[in-house]
């Protein structure tokens, strides 16, 4: 029984969530590889071999995985897929967009989003935006899973002496190729990632009072910068800031909630944070149901406050 | 060129759902039902580009019980031309409704095929990307930008980090994130419409695939709560709070 570990990298270097997706890999109970499929993807590709647990990494080369298009990537998974018992992605955009067209060609019904692993072929899973857990078991000889990285910790990065062994790239599917990207540039951690969140919401009012009143504790603190869904679709943050059911799910050590009113589908992106504080000036509002800490004040007033006293 | 879009039945959005006491599942009797907010989104998306110009027909299809029937009118109400339900009181799973969605296709040649990226009652974000691998066709999924060009489509994703741009063969899947498009209020002059427009209805052994779930669930519990902490009463309360007591600052 051996567990493949689809990596999520940026072809330098191997992505956190990777170390997360290792950790219920080592879980599952065998045996873990890990395949990185990139171009030039070496760095990322001996990054993997030095993870704690993992014991062969498969590495594949070529430009049609330069950008992770999934009718590619999903090929080359397919073409190393006999050999495993368990193929796991981390849950994030990558992962979750190429594990499905894996396991609908193995004929395997998908496990999404495991926040834990029972036992080899049983697992736990969020649904409803994380209002019940359900404890699923697969019939199938192959199981594909994606992983919320929130449910496991990291694998050490370090520590680990795998092979790297070289496997044949599969060929381009020709059906779809990049045009282009846009990613926002920042020295700021990623969500994800990130041991401090500070998070804004509708309340802030506008784009420009977004940034005048967040940034400054967010750089204070070190900490990443997310935003509720009704901020995003008021245009006062950007989409990838969106923490939530349909957007990240978050778990830093402290999430700071400022004029967020805490609607079931944010708290399903966030409330697995080890402590919440929650600014807001409505003392009824559904987020000081889960905050740590709660603190009824005018978010304009308290968290520049806030930003002085740190 | 025809579009096809898929409509779920789920559990209203504002709804807060209850496990049940046993543990088999949550409670949805005598609860709110709705169309997935996702793959409202895809219809609007579909009804768009038909107002353009670019595609002739939208073809709304819904797999599960009888009442997916009140889904597929309000994507009609929408604007789809007509509807199909893949009629079953079996669980269906993602890998089963991509097989029926596949059958489908196959049948009506639609050149774009729109989907929710996921359902809001299992969150699995699945059935886009499996029904994609199964018509051996390309995929662009958590859509935020759709243009159409030929025989190419160009579509802008939403990533980890910001957005992409790809630019895919037809006949593609798609599949919404939230900000691809506002859908339209429904008017009851376009509901009265839409109780004209013509809906078939077919069984899942007319399309020759099996739907037995593959997956079983063995229960259904609640998550552990996460009780409320305490109010403080001003900032330097907090800084110390943070810095004392949950040390994480």
């Amino acid at each position: 029984m051996t567990a493949l570990v689809i990596a999520d990298h940026d072809n330098a270097s191997i992505k956190g969530s990777t170390l997360n997706t290792v950790t219920a890999a080592v879980a599952c109970g065998g045996d873990v590889h890990v395949l990185v499929a990139g171009h030039n993807a070496s760095a990322a590709a001996e990054a993997a071999a030095k993870i704690a647990g993992v014991a062969k990494v498969l590495h594949a080369d070529s430009e049609a995985f330069a950008h992770g298009l999934a009718e590619n990537v999903a090929a080359q998974v397919l073409a190393v897929a006999d050999a495993y018992s368990h193929l796991l992605f981390p849950a994030t955009a990558g992962g979750k967009n190429v594990a499905p067209r894996v396991a609908a060609k193995l004929d395997v019904a998908q496990i999404s989003d495991i926040t834990k692993v029972d036992s080899p072929d049983t697992f736990e899973r969020p649904i409803y935006a994380g209002n019940a857990i359900a404890t699923v078991q697969s019939a199938d000889a192959k199981k594909v899973l994606t992983v919320r990285t929130t449910g496991f910790d990291a694998a050490a990065a370090s520590g680990g002496s795998a092979a790297v062994e070289s496997v044949t790239a599969t060929a381009d599917s020709g059906k779809s190729s990049f045009v282009g990207a846009e990613i926002a540039k920042n020295d700021r951690p990623e969500l994800t990632a990130a041991k401090i969140i500070v998070s804004g919401g509708r309340a802030l009012g506008s784009e420009e009072k977004f940034k005048e009143v967040m940034t400054p504790l967010a750089d204070k603190l070190g900490a990443a910068i997310g935003a509720s869904r009704a901020a995003v679709d008021a245009g006062y943050a950007p989409n990838d800031l969106q923490v939530g059911q349909t957007g990240k799910i978050v778990a830093p050590q402290l999430y700071i909630a400022a004029g967020i009113s805490g609607a079931i589908q944010h708290l399903a992106g966030m409330k697995d944070s080890k402590v919440i504080v929650a600014i807001n000036k409505d003392e009824e509002a559904p987020i000081f149901s889960v905050a740590d800490y709660g603190l009824v004040a005018d978010l304009f007033v308290a968290v520049p406050e806030l930003t002085q006293a740190l | 060129m025809k579009a096809l879009v898929a409509v779920k039945r789920v559990v209203d959005y504002n709804v807060k759902v209850r496990v049940k006491s046993d543990q088999t599942g949550v409670d949805i009797a005598n609860v709110k039902m709705s169309m997935n907010p996702f793959d409202e989104i895809a219809v609007e998306e579909a009804v768009r580009l038909k107002e353009k110009g670019v595609v002739t027909e939208v073809i709304a299809v819904s797999c599960g019980p009888t009442q997916c029937q009140e889904t597929l009118r309000t994507a009609m109400a929408i604007g789809a031309d007509r509807a199909i339900l893949v009629e079953t009181t079996e669980e269906l799973q993602p890998l089963a409704v991509a097989k029926l969605l596949k059958a489908l296709v196959d049948k009506e040649q639609p050149q774009l095929v729109i989907l929710g990226k996921q359902a809001i009652d299992d969150d699995a974000n699945q059935t886009g990307q499996m029904l994609a691998a199964l018509a051996d066709l390309p995929q662009a999924t958590f859509a935020s930008k759709v243009e159409v060009e030929g025989d190419k489509a160009k579509v802008t994703r939403e990533i980890d980090g910001g957005l992409e741009t790809l630019s895919l063969s037809l006949p593609v899947v798609v599949t919404t994130d939230l900000r691809l498009n506002e859908p339209r209020y429904v008017t009851l002059p376009n509901i009265m419409k839409a109780k004209k427009k013509p809906m078939e209805t077919v069984k899942p052994e007319d399309l020759g695939v099996d739907v037995t779930p593959r997956l079983k669930t063995l229960k259904v519990a609640e998550p552990p709560k996460r009780g409320a902490g305490i109010k403080v009463p001003d900032v330097a309360t907090l800084v110390d709070k943070l810095k004392n007591e949950a040390k994480v600052i």
